[in-house]
């Protein structure tokens, strides 16, 4: 029986295909809680009760959600480019999705362990807006046009600053790989070891830019309510407006587990002692999207101009800079190797 | 060959097994619900009249700069991915190269400052 699944084609192929399902329906899952989590956040910051009806608590909110949307008509707007207006919200999903494909959960609990991960992750998450723009463009409708070019700039001008502060880490800790870029972090302090300390000021960066790029409020200008109504998505509505909302979400919790791996050590325990494993990577991403959904609640929508402006005139020189100066630091062995972690082989 | 198939085939597999999900759920809508179009309903959104003309209108030129300076940021982030993984192997040589590659966009990137692409107002 294991013969079957390591030695024929055709064993290794449903193997892999059980990998798969075994990452993609507990995500799936967890993402229906965390949907009723985000709004129940959201909620308890404006002193509302949030969803609490359907299930204990309002618990199974989103798969009565679900429902709905299945039962919705799907309606095509008269001038729109059908097979595009389709295309578009599958793209979201599908890109949102298979970027999961090279996140670790554990140390070589991945489905592929590229040693390129991180350019594919970056490969992928830039043609999520496609998606966007497709939707945007096939819809024939002012709003949506608007709110996808808008949008489309957005994503791409955060996307370089996220680039560049990725480069930072990889220069600390000489490869692409989770595994290895985890391993790096992997010290005697536990939490103090990680790259949260050395990349600070990137923490800070990447998770604005993460906002940004995921069009969470406070950079939510493609679909900003009150001037735009729903922006890309106005004319969508079924379950293709529920694929463009999976992607989306799919896609926040995918920067959570970048900021978990990149800079929280992923599975790494923060005391040392403790064993590591899945619990910590999943406990850490949990409180990052806390974070998100608590920067959600609090904040003020930005204005276009001034989020470009954040975008190109201060992002991109910090950014630049830090990868700059982070070089100097690797090249030279300053503090003690803290951002050359492959010089002191750790 | 053997190394590319086993690292990229389950990326593969769970290409299909998405494009497999989300094609379930946009046909389970297709297949389940009422479909009862109307004039009024599938035309497109406005403020409570018909749309004037199409939407696919002139827009921003700006959107095109933005892009435009993406391309060259963006090839840029491309060149330094391989220099990021072989740093400890290119030495003094590369790294200064680097450096220099990255002075020379720097003064590009102040050029354009100075010459107000980056404004929005």
């Amino acid at each position: 029986m294991v013969e079957f699944f390591t030695t024929t084609n055709l064993g290794i192929a449903l193997l892999i295909l059980g990998q798969c399902l075994l990452v993609l329906l507990p995500l799936l899952a967890a993402l229906a809680f965390l949907m009723y989590g985000d709004r129940k956040v959201w909620a308890a910051v404006q002193m509302r009760k949030g969803p609490n009806v359907v299930g204990v608590f309002g618990l199974l909110q989103s798969f009565a959600d679900l429902l709905k949307y299945v039962v919705k008509e799907v309606v095509v707007p008269a001038g729109a480019d059908k097979f595009v207006f389709y295309l578009a919200p599958m793209i979201t999903f599908v890109m949102a999705v298979i970027a999961w494909a090279a996140i670790p959960w554990n140390d070589g609990w991945v489905i592929s362990d590229l040693n390129v991960a991180i350019l594919y992750i970056f490969a992928i998450s830039s043609l999520e807006v496609y998606g966007v723009i497709m939707g945007g463009w096939a819809s024939n409708s002012k709003y949506p046009f608007l709110g996808a070019l808008r949008s489309a700039a957005q994503m791409i001008s955060y996307e370089v600053s996220i680039g560049l502060i990725i480069i930072g880490v990889i220069i600390s800790s000489g490869s692409m790989n989770f595994g290895d870029i985890v391993a790096a972090q992997d010290g005697r302090f536990g939490i103090f070891s990680w790259y949260w300390i050395p990349h600070f000021p990137m923490v800070v960066l990447f998770f604005v830019s993460a906002l940004a790029e995921t069009n969470r409020p406070p950079f939510d200008l493609p679909e900003a309510e009150s001037e735009l109504v729903a922006g890309y998505q106005v004319e969508y509505s079924s379950t293709p407006f529920l694929l463009f909302m999976i992607g989306e979400l799919m896609a926040i919790v995918l920067m959570c587990a970048l900021i978990t791996l990149m800079f929280f050590g992923g599975w790494l325990s923060p005391i040392p002692g403790l064993p590591d494993g899945i619990f910590w990577m999943i406990l850490k991403m949990g409180f990052f999207f806390f974070i998100f959904a608590m920067v959600k609640a609090i904040t003020p929508r930005y204005r276009y101009d001034q989020l470009m402006r954040i975008g190109w005139k201060v992002f991109l020189p910090l950014s630049l800079a830090w990868v700059v100066l982070v070089a100097f630091f690797a090249q030279f062995g300053a503090f003690g190797g803290a951002y050359a972690r492959w010089a002191i082989g750790g | 060959m053997e190394d590319l198939l086993r690292d990229f085939l389950p990326v593969i597999i769970f290409l299909g097994l998405a494009i497999a999900l989300g094609l379930v759920f946009i046909f389970a809508a297709l297949i389940i619900a009422v479909r009862n179009p109307d004039p009024e309903k599938v035309s497109a959104y406005e403020c409570g009249f018909n749309a004037f003309d199409d939407a696919r209108m002139k827009f921003d030129v700006r959107f095109y700069l933005v892009s435009i300076l993406f391309i060259i940021f963006d090839l840029e982030i491309a060149f330094l991915f391989p220099w990021a993984v072989a740093f400890k192997d290119v030495g003094l040589v590369g790294f200064w190269s680097m450096m220099v590659f990255l002075g020379v966009l720097t003064v590009g990137f102040a050029y354009e400052w100075k010459k107000g692409a980056l404004e929005w107002a």
